[in-house]
């Protein structure tokens, strides 16, 4: 019988467990969301830029009514690692937006078209003024809504997903939101004024209308024109507004990576090299 | 300690120095001819680990902090804009945020190795202490961290963790007013745990420094726990303890980069990127993962003012173990009852971690008392009369001797001696 395996064991159970138990704290009764294909999932994946620059047109024609994405600048529409549009395209969308700035010189604000280091202006002036276009509810800012919702994987499953990477959880919600309407609810389901059943949202009547349906923007690349694909295109879409530098962060990964098991290969063997003699001694 | 060879330095410009400031001198007795058991298992390399953690915390911070805002309309953004606009601030974010969690991670296999092999018995009592203490400024820097990123989390969890000295009779209101400088929590609590947190660290580096100093005046436990008795017993520090710890510093950054580069949201919480909203409660608020134990202890006890205390005594009894456990055998490997009541307690301590992460209802609370209940059993009845009662197995008369008897390499990852063998 081993000692130290029991407490390797305890000791990796109690991290794991505990350490994925903070996970397993939102909306009990979910409904799980089935998971997408992402390009972006695993230890290589990285973004499909023609996939964002198709999710970047139906933000711009559907859910920017509404939704805001505040941090994010027309410059970032050119950066690496992004969708991949060259400086010029991203100054001509600028182009087409009115921002508001000021105060000029007389002291009052004025229009003037946008500029790369603007950020996307938002909708909605302020906060009231959304929910009162919107029977009183609020669309939340999209910077970093991917990342700010999860699934309730539970046990054992948080375990799992450390080993095989699984972080889309966020992405794989919203694909699942814009899919999830229903036409009518279910039997005994009474909804509130203004709401709408949706199968995967907290509680099931949500605020928002349905934005997506078949054919509503037009793609021009010969990719399908359903609500599933373009939920799948504007999720991948948010989860790089949410995290712009996940290229660059794997990439950097990989690299880190190699060097860190070169480096514990090397110190082992000099480690066994040095107790060579402390080993065979007496 | 003893037969250290003296240090004499070589160019001029050393012995210069050391007859007015003779650091190169401490150097050479602390990190290179230090003699440490020659049994040391790999657990050993956890102070190391911490050490070399603590330094990663306070270089990625000092970077961090550079580019943060400590206001409440402000710091939300200007972490996101770490995140997206400063170089590699990514990197810095994601190195920090997941450091903290396994500093924690160290610092439990760090405690578990001091209970298994008896590590805070005599005469290791302050040292013991000073690392109950350092536990202690630990979490109250995580705790305040968190809060910075000023997201739906770090706002609830100040506001329940805060709340908590309330339930003090008389005194418990006013404390809470004063911990908040003001009627809730909000900017001036911010700026207070900005500049807490900030100043944390470093007194945890000093207490370090204590800690690192009383284990050289009394030397290293080890998994027979016998004392070192001739130069046979032991090796010296450079080059056997630093290149062990390398390697395994090495292996440890492996584990973090996994977390760091390709699951940086993992241990973190999602609400946590929702800007901090006091007119909204998340559905469920819990803490970060390395306090849900002590979070279940709290919630497990139906008066807020004894869970509060129950919080409190299950983290300052530790420091009590050295009077609490009566046995004069330090290492669990020769007291075969102790061994599997401690095992059974650090599974206890894991499953009040699942349960600090559930919502406090129905089978989850009854299960968070027993586990409570067999928590302060262990430290305040079983310890005590362990030792009295317990018989324990014949120890070995020296290092030397159990390293023969073992017929395993010193210092491989040899597993202890004793057990079904003994
Ligand atoms: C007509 C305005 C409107 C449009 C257009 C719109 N939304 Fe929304 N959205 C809302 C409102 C209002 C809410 C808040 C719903 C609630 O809290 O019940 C919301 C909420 C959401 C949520 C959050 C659900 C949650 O978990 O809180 C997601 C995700 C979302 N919208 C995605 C989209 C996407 C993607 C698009 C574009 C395809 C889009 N929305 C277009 C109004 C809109
Ligand atoms: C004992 C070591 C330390 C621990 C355990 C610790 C822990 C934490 C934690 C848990 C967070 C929240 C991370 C997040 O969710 O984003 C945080 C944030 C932060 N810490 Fe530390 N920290 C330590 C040392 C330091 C030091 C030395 C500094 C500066 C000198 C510092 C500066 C900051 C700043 C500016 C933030 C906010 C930015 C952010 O959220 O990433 N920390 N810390």
């Amino acid at each position: 019988m081993n000692h130290t395996r029991g407490i390797v064991l305890a000791f990796g159970l109690a991290v794991s467990l505990s350490a994925l138990g903070a996970r397993a704290a939102l909306a009990q009764e979910q409904e799980i969301p089935p998971k997408q294909h992402w390009s972006f999932a695993g230890p290589f994946g990285l973004y499909d830029p023609a996939q964002l620059q198709r999710g970047f047109k139906i933000y711009k024609e559907v859910c920017s009514n509404c939704h805001s994405i505040k941090l994010l600048a027309f410059r970032n529409l050119a950066d690496p690692g992004g969708p991949g549009f060259t400086e010029a395209q991203a100054a001509a969308i600028a182009a087409g937006y009115q921002i508001t700035d000021g105060p000029n010189d007389q002291g009052e604000m004025f229009q003037r078209s946008g500029k790369l280091a603007d950020h996307f202006p938002p909708p909605f002036p302020n906060d009231q003024a959304a929910r009162a276009a919107l029977g009183g509810k609020l669309p939340p800012d999209m910077s970093v809504l991917a990342k700010a919702r999860s699934v309730e994987r539970g046990f054992p499953w948080f375990i799992f997903d450390a080993f095989t990477q699984y972080q889309e959880d966020g992405p794989d919600y919203i694909h699942a939101i814009l899919n999830g309407y229903e036409d009518h609810p279910p039997a005994g389901v009474t909804l509130p004024p203004g709401a709408e059943y949706n199968k995967y949202f907290p509680g099931h009547a949500i605020g928002m209308p349905k934005p997506l349906n078949d054919g509503q923007v037009q793609y021009t690349d010969g990719t399908p024109m359903t609500v599933d694909q373009y939920g799948r295109d504007v999720a991948a879409f948010l989860m790089w507004v949410a995290e712009p530098t996940l290229d660059a962060r794997k990439r950097l990964g990989f690299q880190v990576f190699v060097f860190l098991i070169v480096l514990s290969g090397l110190l082992y063997f000099t480690k066994r090299m040095v107790w060579y003699e402390v080993k065979h001694q007496s | 300690m003893s037969e250290h060879s003296a240090y004499r330095p070589q160019s001029a410009f050393m012995q210069w120095l050391e007859r007015r400031l003779p650091i190169a001198g401490l150097v050479h007795s602390s990190f290179i001819v230090y003699p440490t058991p020659r049994n040391l298992n790999y657990w050993w390399t956890f102070g190391g680990i911490l050490s070399f953690m603590l330094g990663v915390q306070i270089i990625t911070g000092i970077v961090l902090a550079m580019h943060y805002t400590p206001h409440v309309d402000y710091a939300f953004n200007s972490v996101e804009s770490i995140m997206r606009d400063v170089n590699y601030g990514w990197l810095l974010r994601y190195l920090h945020a997941n450091g903290a969690s396994f500093f924690f991670i160290a610092v439990y296999a760090h405690i578990i190795r001091g209970m298994y092999y008896g590590s805070y018995k005599e005469p290791r009592e302050v040292l013991w202490i000073l690392g109950v203490i350092l536990f202690l400024l630990m979490i109250v820097t995580g705790f305040m961290g968190y809060v910075l990123p000023w997201g739906q989390m770090s706002f609830w969890a100040a506001t329940v963790i805060t709340n908590l000295f309330s339930a003090f009779p008389v005194v418990g209101d006013p404390v809470v007013t004063w911990l908040w400088g003001g009627y809730a929590v909000g900017n001036p609590t911010l700026n207070r745990f900005y500049s807490l947190h900030y100043l944390l660290p470093f007194i945890i580096a000093g207490v370090v420094v204590l800690h690192i100093w009383a284990l050289h005046m009394v030397g290293q436990n080890n998994p027979t726990g016998v004392e070192p008795k001739t130069p046979k017993d032991t090796v010296a520090f450079t080059p056997y303890a630093t290149v062990k710890d390398a390697f395994f510093i090495a292996v440890f950054c492996l584990f973090y980069a996994w977390f760091v580069f390709y699951i940086p949201n993992y241990l973190g919480h999602s609400d946590n990127y929702i800007m901090a909203n006091p007119g909204q409660t998340p559905t469920h608020i819990v803490p970060e993962w390395y306090y849900l134990p002590f979070y279940a202890i709290l919630r497990a006890i139906p008066s807020k003012l004894l869970g509060v205390c129950a919080l409190l005594a299950s983290i300052l009894l530790l420091a009590f173990l050295p009077w609490l456990d009566t046995s004069r055998v330090r290492s669990a490997n020769y007291r075969p009852l102790f061994r599997q009541f401690l095992i059974v307690w650090f599974l206890v301590v894991i499953g009040l971690g699942y349960l600090g992460s559930q919502p406090p209802e129905g089978g989850y609370v009854i299960a968070a008392r027993v586990l409570t209940a067999y928590y302060f059993i262990f430290l305040l009845i079983i310890l005590p009369l362990l030792g009295l009662f317990e018989k324990t197995k014949p120890l070995p008369n020296s290092i030397s001797e159990a390293v023969l008897r073992e017929g395993l390499p010193a210092g491989a990852s040899a597993p202890p001696p004793g057990g079904a063998r003994g």
